[in-house]
């Protein structure tokens, strides 16, 4: 094989994965608008969320209200807009915390012996043979109720899939050639553990967190629509999803919007999430 | 005449893909009923391209052009995929390489060799079952009853080797396609299915066989096709492309073949280097190394290496403990080679992981410069891993994926403790010595050629000054050309500095080319060690004639 013939498919590959792909780009286009509902949603709309207005409950969508009003006559754009804070707050900080748990957890299981691997392994397997939704409704049990204590129950709930993953990467890159390379050249044990297992072992945890974003924002959003994350009348989807419910007969929008904003923006993280995969992966995407 | 209708003629055969659109530039051949024919060349010559079309199977993205492309005398160029069915497996059989890879890991042998019976013939199902054994034992496999009930990974390479061609023959095709049927096996299993094909061949089968092993070549072929990018350079009767070949390329490849030379002689010469590569990286890849200082030959009867009864058993999946390593002595002195050659799963990789300190032995001691590994600190233990160091078969398995060639070499550099600039200025000064220029510093070890990646691994491996290199397979997955400069440039090196091999191969030639001594190993066990020279000439133990008696020569040709 020549120089030559291997760098021409590696250029071809790379223009492929330019080509424009529909789903990714609305995808991504969705969670560009989220981010700045979430930095700054003055810029979407002029309401304030919790503002009761004088203009009447139930609006249906259009005028002055782009969406309409809910049972108390506040704008539900404006409480959408506002809500999306709360949603990548907790897509973002509950993997962050699942993450960084977890890949501790899962390197220590990786780079410890026998026992102490054992040990933290089943306690792993444990968790996670119970549901997540439930996982996280025990804790919620133990902590209480709210915001923040929601974001902690559902960044437990996904700790045992980071650690599992990066407990068996760390097991692949330790047997990789190049690591005993690098060990046959005398470096100490935790030079080559800081130098080459960790990030090759931690690759493809920030393919799996980024798909794990969305099952956080769909895990946190169920919270408070139990009426255990988030409480009214702050935004929130989950509890406005969950409010919409009992005026389901006079006003289906209140449930059909906050419903479909959840539904895209985990479809939108997990293209995108599947797509990095997919390209950390090497496959023609 | 249209009695004599060639079974496959091809004529201004083109074909590629996107990457590669000239693969196949105008390859022209016709091949006889009851003929063999070989495609021989070094990879991307074209010749599994080549092979490719007359099954349909080039791929998808893919061009096929020629001005004509007949099976027995009809048009296969553009046949649709539901006519090319009907000729696969029934009309053309196709062997590959990689047994393993080719056969269904969920399905019994028996069930795939029956699957063309199935397909192309008219066979009940009891008829296909007596006949799929009658093969099996056609192609010498034992118990075949057994064996047809069993999955391809508990069979052993040679006969997963052997299934694969029973399927490919099962329905009786009238042109036998085999690529690379030997490459992936042990010479002793490989003098097996050589022989195997050769009986398939007295019948009125046709063959091609695609292969960059000319002594393969020798034994099989009557007609022999020489390939390089993506043409024939030369064709003709076997007996005189391999000996007396007109072309320059074709005598190249021949002289670049090390079971033709003694230890001292050169391997590679320019005719062997693809036009561009030289337009690339210029002569150098070829050059002589002056700059490196020759070593007086420090001629002490001490060793670097003393291994003294190595012992190390591994628990195998049923917790049965199997020994690897039974036994194992020798000495390896400053400035020599020291070869071990043996079949896969002789222990040959595993003696030279306890040597490096990388496997503990069950018993036994391995002594460097008079100090004991096992009595070594853990951190004397590391002080000394500088001085052996090793290079792997497979170069880009043993390079850190995010590096670029700099910070490979640089880390190796770092050892010595050098930094900054002195770092950087010894790095190229190694890629020098291995006739790199400092251009491939920021390239990646995906964007290097197989060689060029071995010679950045020889170039690791040389940064932290060590006396002795373990070479395990370092040529067994390179091209003739590629091995013989990668061979000479070893061979400069220890000249220049004096280090010592522990060369690890399975290639008989290639050991006979390098080693100074043989250590000749199976089952775990030596069975015969001692002078090259002594061993190749006048063998002692029988395993060791059986091996040099399988080995293929380009002399065996008929």
């Amino acid at each position: 094989m020549t120089a030559l013939s291997l760098t021409v498919p590696r250029v071809s590959a790379r223009l492929r994965g330019w080509r424009v792909r529909p789903g990714l780009v609305l995808g991504v286009a969705f969670l560009v608008l989220l981010v700045i509902a979430a930095i700054a949603p003055a810029l979407l709309t002029s309401h304030d969320p919790l503002e009761i207005s004088t203009d009447g409950a139930f609006l249906p969508p259009g005028g002055d209200h782009l969406l309409g009003t809910d049972q108390s006559g506040r704008d539900i754009l404006a409480r959408m807009v506002h809500g999306a804070r709360s949603s990548l707050v907790m897509g973002l900080g509950a993997t962050a915390i699942g993450v960084t748990v977890g890949a501790a957890v899962g390197l220590l299981a990786g780079l410890a012996n026998r026992f102490v691997e054992g040990a933290l392994m089943r306690l792993v397997d444990v968790t996670l043979s119970v549901p997540d939704l439930l996982m996280a409704l025990v804790v919620i049990a133990l902590l209480g109720t709210g915001t923040v204590n929601a974001l902690f129950a559902v960044a437990f709930a996904s700790i045992p899939y980071y650690a599992r993953m990066l407990r068996a990467q760390t097991h692949v890159v330790r047997r990789a050639t190049y690591v005993e390379a690098a060990t046959a050249l005398g470096l100490p044990r935790w030079t080559v553990i800081r130098r080459h297992v960790l990030p090759n072992a931690f690759k493809p945890l920030i393919v799996l967190a980024t798909i794990g974003i969305g099952n956080a924002i769909g895990a946190g959003a169920s919270l408070s629509f139990l009426g255990l994350g988030t409480k009214p009348p702050a935004p929130e989807w989950g509890n406005m999803l969950s409010l919409g419910i009992q005026y389901i007969s006079n006003d289906w929008t209140m449930v059909a919007i906050p419903g479909l904003a959840i539904t895209l923006t985990v479809l939108s993280v997990t293209v995108v999430g599947r797509d990095l995969k997919r390209r950390s992966e090497g496959r023609a995407v | 005449m249209s009695d004599v209708i060639p079974l496959v003629e091809v004529d201004n055969l083109r074909a590629g893909f996107a990457a590669r659109p000239t693969a196949v530039d105008g390859v022209s051949f016709t091949l006889h009923r009851g003929e063999c024919l070989a495609l021989v060349g070094e990879s991307g010559s074209g010749k599994s391209v080549t092979a490719r079309t007359l099954v349909g199977l080039t791929g998808a993205g893919s061009t096929v052009r020629a001005d004509r492309l007949r099976f027995d005398g009809e048009d296969v160029l553009g046949l649709p995929e539901r006519r090319w069915r009907r000729i696969r497996g029934a009309r053309v059989g196709f062997v590959l390489q990689d047994a393993l890879s080719s056969l269904d890991p969920l399905r019994p042998v028996g069930r795939e060799i029956a699957e063309p019976l199935r397909l192309h013939t008219p066979l009940s199902g009891r008829a296909r079952r007596a006949r799929v054994l009658e093969l099996l034992a056609a192609v010498g496999v034992p118990e075949p009853e057994l064996r047809a009930g069993q999955y391809p990974h508990q069979l052993s390479g040679g006969l997963r080797q052997r299934a694969l061609i029973a399927s490919a023959i099962a329905a009786g095709p009238e042109l036998l396609i085999a690529d690379e049927p030997t490459t992936a096996l042990d010479v002793t299993i490989q003098a097996q299915i050589l022989a195997l094909l050769n009986e398939l061949k007295t019948g009125d089968t046709s063959m091609l066989i695609v292969s960059h092993d000319l002594s393969v070549v020798a034994r099989l072929a009557d007609r022999v096709a020489v390939m390089r990018d993506g043409r024939i350079v030369e064709e003709g009767p076997t007996e005189q492309v391999l000996g007396d070949p007109r072309h320059e390329y074709t005598k190249a490849l021949l002289a670049a073949v090390p079971a033709s030379h003694a230890k001292g002689t050169r391997l590679s010469s320019a005719a062997l280097v693809p036009q561009h590569r030289l337009r690339e990286e210029g002569e150098g890849i070829l050059r002589e190394r002056p700059s490196l200082k020759r070593v007086a030959a420090t001629a002490t009867d001490e060793p670097v290496i003393e291994a003294r009864d190595l012992v190390k058993s591994f628990l195998g999946s049923d917790k049965v403990a199997r020994t690897v390593v039974g036994g194992v002595s020798f000495d390896l002195h400053a400035g020599e080679t020291l070869g071990i050659v043996g079949e896969s799963g002789s222990g040959k990789t595993t003696t030279a992981r306890i040597v490096l300190g990388l496997e503990t032995p069950d018993s036994g001691t391995v002594t460097l410069h008079g100090r004991r590994w096992d009595a070594l600190s853990p951190a004397e233990r590391r002080a000394e891993r500088r001085r052996l160091q090793v290079v792997y078969q497979d170069p880009l398995s043993s390079f850190d994926p995010r590096y670029t060639v700099e910070r490979i070499i640089g880390e190796a550099v770092a050892v010595t403790g050098l930094t900054g600039t002195a770092r950087r200025d010894r790095t190229v000064e190694l890629l020098d010595l291995v006739s790199l220029d400092a251009g491939y510093l920021r390239r990646r070890p995906l964007e290097l050629s197989g060689g060029q990646r071995q010679r950045v691994a020889i170039a690791r491996a040389l940064a932290p000054e060590p006396e002795v290199i373990v070479c395990d397979e370092p040529v067994s997955a390179l091209d003739v050309s590629v091995q013989a400069q990668i061979l000479d440039l070893l061979a400069d090196l220890q000249e220049g500095l004096g280090v010592a091999y522990l060369f690890i191969s399975h290639d008989l030639g290639v050991i006979h080319h390098v080693s100074d001594r043989v250590l000749v190993m199976r089952d775990g066990l030596v069975v015969e060690s001692g002078d090259v020279g002594q061993i190749f000439t006048d063998p002692q133990h029988e395993y060791t004639r059986a091996l040099l008696g399988a080995v293929s020569t380009l002399s065996t040709a008929k």
